[in-house]
């Protein structure tokens, strides 16, 4: 256990790397983003605030994420639920169906919206980019909502009808309140999920670029890679802060639920 | 043994549910197959069954939890086929006590008087007092995960009971409790009906705490009914072997049967003849081969000098299993391979006999049951 | 019927949408926006004997393939440290700080590698100050190789995850029993933990394969020409060639290989296991 104990935390530098790395070329002076490092500088923080394109990048994708995660959350809501306390004809099938854009390449995603759209004569825009990143998400919100689900013991919505209450008030007494943490952290990560998501964004995004597509083209410019970094800090500061929120929602379900908590997100 | 005896009480006969050839399948799985059964106001009533023989499923039904294929379930003489499981007079004590993990203990307690008409210090009077019947005096503000096993199931029942239902519904209360617990919580439950005096339908696969709790006992085996009655006759006069097997022990030796002046006479293989009584005998046959059962405690060993004051049998001691009050002793019969078990009670200054030793067995024809 | 809703819409913007790709990879482009929708197999025909998609398809397998193993090799040990050598209430800590790195925006990710790779980069300029070399190495960069490291650090998470699941799911007690029964640790975790692992090995290699193929991202940014794979001539085609048909035609092949590859696998896989006998 120590030789892997010692490979485990080299792995770790591994994961982390590129990460330590971003503040690093964040707050340096240098233009190139290259050893050895020079002054301290947060210039290229303020210069943030002068790229009007990137704030209007970062509203669209805030509202595209937001949008998505409800959609996504709420799709999830139906077929975690379905799911778990059901047996229907074709679940397997439907569920593996619904569940297909996890291991579908999303470029194949990307492209046969984008066929479908143009072919039907509408035009691309935030709205078809909602639609794609909804479907993407779902899988994910399904995942933690089935863990939700199935850590709630029916009994207790039995119980609730048992004493009077009606099947709507018994989800919003009972329910509700006891996979409120799983709704959370679905919404979080479908969250994070679609802010980050870049190719069927690039695909359906039409004439305003999400954050990750402006990023992208700004990837091209030399000039603006440091600010680049800066954005990028911001960013994973801004991820770690949400998915740190969604952690803890997701432990105290498990808590509230009184089960034993067995890992991560997936 | 703390146990109440419920033999002497007033049997209420007046019914309050029906249930006339209740069917269901669960795909092409019968799980109930023509249930018909009365249950009577104010009795405490057991369904009791091996594991899988749709226990759950009938008291499901009768809650309004699940649907059934054809019959009825009548509450007070009303169909209930119309009647959702929360507009029904029943309520349900869960197997798993379903206590509401979010609320406390008060909140789960009081959960359905949401609805009621009573002002909120009516309401937080009726909670307290719920917890005082069931010995939770003060623990309203206690959170529901803070519990133990038994406080649980104590909040399980105050809540199902503040609603003051026709029926209460108990899916095997006590089967998560160790043995002490329950014998315990056996004893209170008996308290607490006869203090409520409404009908308490219990599911049980232990055919012990059906004996111990129970006015009347029915004995499910695969979906259907094999007998219903009260402790005694149930443990007394099993209606088939398959009854008898399940509950208690029963020793079963092949015997004929034939009638000689208005009379049944059996002649049991080891034991010898005997007259028999038409109640001891399933109707319709009093004619040729049977089987004849009689329970471990009916007959009795024979030490040196003791006479029978019965009917006697002679056979050897092949095992011998010492509980400290009792011993259980197996007796070859003369004739028979297979042995009998007799149980004896223990008596200071007597010793335990020995495998191997020849005894003789005292019997009378009156604790013997006759099955086709 | 609750899950209607989500069926119809996965119905609606997945199903149609890949039949409709299908279809499209039948139909000849005339103009812009212009299709001769009369059905040919042309596009199929182009894309399997041209040689320079026949070259990019291999090399997008054999990358994915390099991938999945690197990801999955490396991946086993930490999910049995984790599962095995963490006491139990560090284990979600553990698993959470994986799972952080792949949260973050794959896109800086992505281009902090190449900072890293580069010809002035991390690793080089930290090689020459410690003396190993003079001057920078170049097969780092702008080739297959620093995809696979790159896809393999994307994809880290979702190879561990699925090994780590099922490792905790294996009875502690059966490998005190096959020590019980003589076994010592090496032949204790051939024997009983690698077969019970199988089943979530084999998940990671899938769920790491399927999306890698596809990679559009890693490819473009620092793929250089040696490194360019299906996803970016699929891109190519739709968006700058303009010929949707023949991209359409790439993407239902991709799809059809992966599928083919995904079912194999499944198949052999459950065939090992079920070799075994115990579990279904
Ligand atoms: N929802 C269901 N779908 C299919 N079969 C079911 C369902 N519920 C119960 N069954 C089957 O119906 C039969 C009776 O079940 P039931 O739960 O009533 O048994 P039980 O007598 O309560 O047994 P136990 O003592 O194990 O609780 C069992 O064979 C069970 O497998
Ligand atoms: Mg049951």
């Amino acid at each position: 256990m120590k030789g892997l104990k010692l490979y485990a935390i080299l792995y770790l530098i591994f994961l982390y790397a590129p990460i330590f790395l971003l503040p690093l070329f964040a707050f340096n002076s240098s233009t190139i983003i290259a050893f050895p490092l020079q002054s301290f500088t947060t210039q290229w923080f303020s210069a943030l605030a002068d790229i009007p394109e990137m704030h209007k990048a970062v509203l669209n994708s805030l509202r595209i994420a937001a949008t998505s995660a409800v959609l996504a959350t709420s799709f999830g809501i139906f077929a975690a639920m379905a799911s778990t306390r059901y047996r229907f004809p074709a679940q397997k099938g439907l569920m593996g169906f619904i569940m297909l854009p996890l291991v579908l390449p999303e470029i194949i995603v990307a492209v046969s919206l984008l066929v479908v759209i143009v072919n039907a004569g509408f035009s691309t825009g935030a709205w078809s980019v909602i639609a794609g990143h909804t479907l993407i998400c779902t899988p994910f919100a399904i995942a933690i909502l089935q863990s939700a689900f199935a850590s709630l013991d029916p009994a207790l919505e039995e119980a609730a009808f048992d004493l009077g209450e009606t099947p709507a008030s018994t989800f919003r007494l009972v329910t509700l309140p006891l996979v409120m943490p799983g709704i959370i952290s679905a919404l979080l990560i479908s969250f994070t999920i679609s802010m980050d998501e870049f190719i069927i964004a690039f695909f359906l995004t039409g004439a305003d670029p999400t954050l990750p597509v402006y990023l992208f083209s700004m990837l091209r410019f030399p000039k603006l890679l440091p600010a680049v970094m800066a954005l990028g800090t911001l960013l994973v500061l801004a991820s770690v802060v949400l998915l740190t929120i969604a952690e803890y929602f997701r432990r105290r379900g498990i808590k509230r639920a009184g089960a034993k908590d067995t890992g991560g997100f997936l | 043994m703390t146990q109440i005896s419920t033999a002497n009480r007033v049997k209420p006969t007046k019914p309050l549910i029906e249930m006339r050839d209740i069917s269901k399948h669960y795909g092409d799985y019968h799980a109930l197959c023509g249930i018909t059964l009365d249950i009577h106001e104010g009795e405490f009533f057991s369904l009791l069954g091996p594991s899988g023989c749709g226990k759950t499923t009938l008291l499901r039904v009768i809650a309004g939890f699940e649907g059934i294929d054809s019959g009825a379930v009548l509450i007070s003489h009303q169909d209930m086929a119309r009647v959702p499981a929360n507009k029904r007079p029943t309520n349900m004590v869960f197997q798993s006590y379903a206590i509401f993990p979010h609320l406390s203990v008060a909140q789960n307690v009081g959960f359905g008087l949401r609805k009621s008409t009573m002002s909120k210090a009516q309401k937080e009077a009726a909670v307290a007092e719920a917890l005082e019947m069931v010995g939770l005096k003060g623990y309203g503000a206690r959170a529901a995960h803070a519990l133990s096993g038994g406080q649980r199931q104590r909040v399980a029942l105050a809540r199902a009971l503040i609603l003051k239902p026709k029926v209460l519904l108990l899916d095997e209360p006590l089967s998560a409790l160790d043995r002490k617990m329950r014998e315990q919580m056996q004893v209170e439950l008996i308290r607490l009906q006869r203090q409520v005096g409404i009908t308490f339908i219990l599911v049980t696969h232990d055919q012990e705490e059906a004996l111990v709790m129970s006015d009347r006992i029915a004995v499910m085996f695969e979906g259907e009914i094999a007998q219903c009655d009260d402790p005694e006759i149930l443990y007394r006069r099993p209606k088939s072997k398959r009854v008898a097997d399940f509950i208690g022990v029963m020793n079963f030796l092949p015997a004929t049967l034939h009638s000689h002046a208005g009379t049944i006479i059996a002649d049991v293989a080891g034991l010898g003849e005997a007259e028999i009584a038409a109640d001891q005998c399933p109707a319709g046959i009093p004619e040729g081969d049977a089987l004849v059962g009689f329970r471990p405690e009916t007959l009795t060993l024979l030490y040196d000098g003791q006479t029978a004051t019965q009917r006697e049998a002679a056979g050897v001691i092949s095992e011998v299993v010492y509980y400290g009050d009792m011993t259980y002793y197996d007796v070859t019969l003369v004739g028979v391979s297979k042995p009998v078990r007799i149980s004896m009670r223990n008596v200071f200054g007597r010793d335990v006999l020995a495998v191997g030793d020849a005894t003789r067995v005292s019997w009378s024809a009156g604790a013997l049951v006759v099955f086709p | 019927m609750l899950i209607s809703p989500t069926a119809l819409y996965a119905l609606a913007l997945l199903a149609i949408p890949l039949g409709a790709i299908v279809l499209i990879s039948f139909w000849t482009q005339t103009g812009v926006r212009d299709f001769d929708t009369t059905l040919t197999g042309a596009n199929y025909v182009e894309a399997l004997s041209d040689p320079i998609y026949r070259a990019l398809m291999f090399r997008s397998l054999r990358i994915a393939g390099l991938v999945t193993l690197v990801t999955v090799l490396a991946a086993f040990p930490i999910a049995y440290f984790v599962s095995f050598g963490v006491p139990a209430q560090k284990k979600s800590l553990w698993i959470f700080l994986i799972t952080i790195p792949f949260w973050t925006s794959y896109l800086i990710r992505v281009f902090l590698w190449k900072v890293i790779l580069g010809y002035n980069g991390v690793f080089n300029s930290g090689l020459k100050v410690l003396g190993v070399i003079d001057q920078p190495l170049t097969f780092l960069l702008y080739n297959a190789n620093s995809v696979v490291i790159t896809l393999a650090h994307a994809y880290a998470p979702f190879a561990i995850l699925p090994i780590f699941v099922a490792l905790e799911k294996i009875d502690r007690s059966l490998l005190e029993a096959a020590r019980d029964l003589g076994e010592n640790r090496v032949m204790t975790f051939l024997r009983v933990t690698l077969p019970l692992a199988a089943p979530g090995v084999i998940a990671a290699v899938l769920i790491v394969f399927i999306p890698t193929i596809g990679d559009y991202v890693t490819p473009e940014l620092i793929g250089g020409p040696g490194g360019t794979m299906i996803a970016n001539m699929i891109q190519a085609q739709f968006l700058r060639l303009n010929n949707a048909p023949l991209g359409a035609a790439l993407a239902v092949l991709a799809m059809l290989i992966v599928s083919v590859i995904a079912v194999a696998f499944l198949v052999l896989g459950s065939r090992a296991s079920g070799a075994k006998g115990t579990r279904k």
